[in-house]
């Protein structure tokens, strides 16, 4: 069934501060083997000019996308999570996220489209720091396969 | 942001260095754990052929973190990426053994922008097949 066109341009509220960790950081590029001293040597770090370690450029999306479980998970929008797949991704970044960043998300719809009876669905999430500066923008395409039928 | 790659010194078609990432179980296992994503399709051979899957694939967004990786290490700074999106347009199958699957990730300017900036597309390709589409950075030169 497609979903309800009414739900574009629909913002949730803004998350519970996710407090970014050195060791968090440490722990993410360890696992994609990405040995950048940027991301483990404060020292190194400051060399480049980042006040701490800054973070690999896909480790926001663990952030972004927890927070769009409000979306994704809202009964009202009746979204059936068993069949989605994740399309497209995309970041742009106003400054690296850095050890220490306390980081708020805000998802809004941006689209809602219905394709060969696939719901395709673009969330935005706006991440804004603890001072309120904006830290990044991200956005992610969720395709939800049709049911396949009889 | 401090790139070691000089503005002046790029021109359309510039390649960056190509590199191949391996990944096999044991890595999507450490990536589930580090990002949080704990979907089976990404472990559990069973539960991925259940839903139409060949076999275990990687995360999309192990991915995307690999395939930037050629940009990051040519610039040096990778604080310098300003932007980075991809289409996820076919999965990487892990199979369950030693070598399990490779990831090749391959690179190039393709115009440069204001501020310094140029837009680096990026190809990756895994069992022959292109993995990622519309694969772009913007990244800040010196």
């Amino acid at each position: 069934m497609a979903l309800d066109q009414s739900f574009v341009g629909r913002s949730y509220p803004p998350t519970a501060p996710y407090e970014v960790g050195r060791e968090k950081i440490r722990e993410f590029a360890e696992a994609v083997g990405d040995t950048n001293p940027a991301y483990t040597d404060p020292e190194a770090a400051k060399a480049l000019g980042h006040p701490d370690v800054i973070a690999p450029p896909t480790f926001l999306f663990a952030i972004t996308y927890k927070a769009a479980a409000q979306v994704v998970q809202d009964p009202q929008l009746g979204l059936d999570f068993s069949r989605v797949v994740h399309g497209d991704q995309k970041f742009a970044y106003v400054r690296p996220v850095r050890a220490g960043d306390r980081l708020s998300v805000t998802s809004t719809i941006d689209a809602i489209k219905s394709l060969a009876g696939n719901d395709i669905m673009d969330v935005r999430g706006e991440v804004h720091d603890e001072a309120g500066e904006h830290v990044a923008t991200t956005w992610m395409k969720l395709v939800a396969r049709a049911a396949e039928e009889a | 942001m401090t790139a070691k790659i000089a503005y002046d010194d790029v021109e359309v078609g510039t390649e960056l260095p190509a590199q191949t990432f391996p990944v096999t179980r044991a890595t999507l296992v450490q990536y589930a754990g580090a990002s949080g994503d704990f979907n089976p399709i990404h472990w559990n051979e069973r539960f991925a052929k259940e839903v139409g899957l060949p076999d275990v694939i990687a995360h999309g967004m192990f991915t995307m973190a690999e395939a930037i990786r050629v940009v990051t290490d040519w610039a040096g700074d990778p604080g310098a990426v300003v932007e980075y999106g991809v289409r996820f347009t076919k999965p990487v199958v892990v199979p369950d053994d030693d070598k399990g699957a490779r990831i090749e990730v391959s690179g190039k300017v393709a115009a440069k922008l204001e501020d310094n900036t140029v837009r680096v597309d990026l190809t990756a390709v895994s069992g022959g097949q292109k993995v990622l589409g519309m694969a772009r950075a913007v990244v800040r030169l010196a």
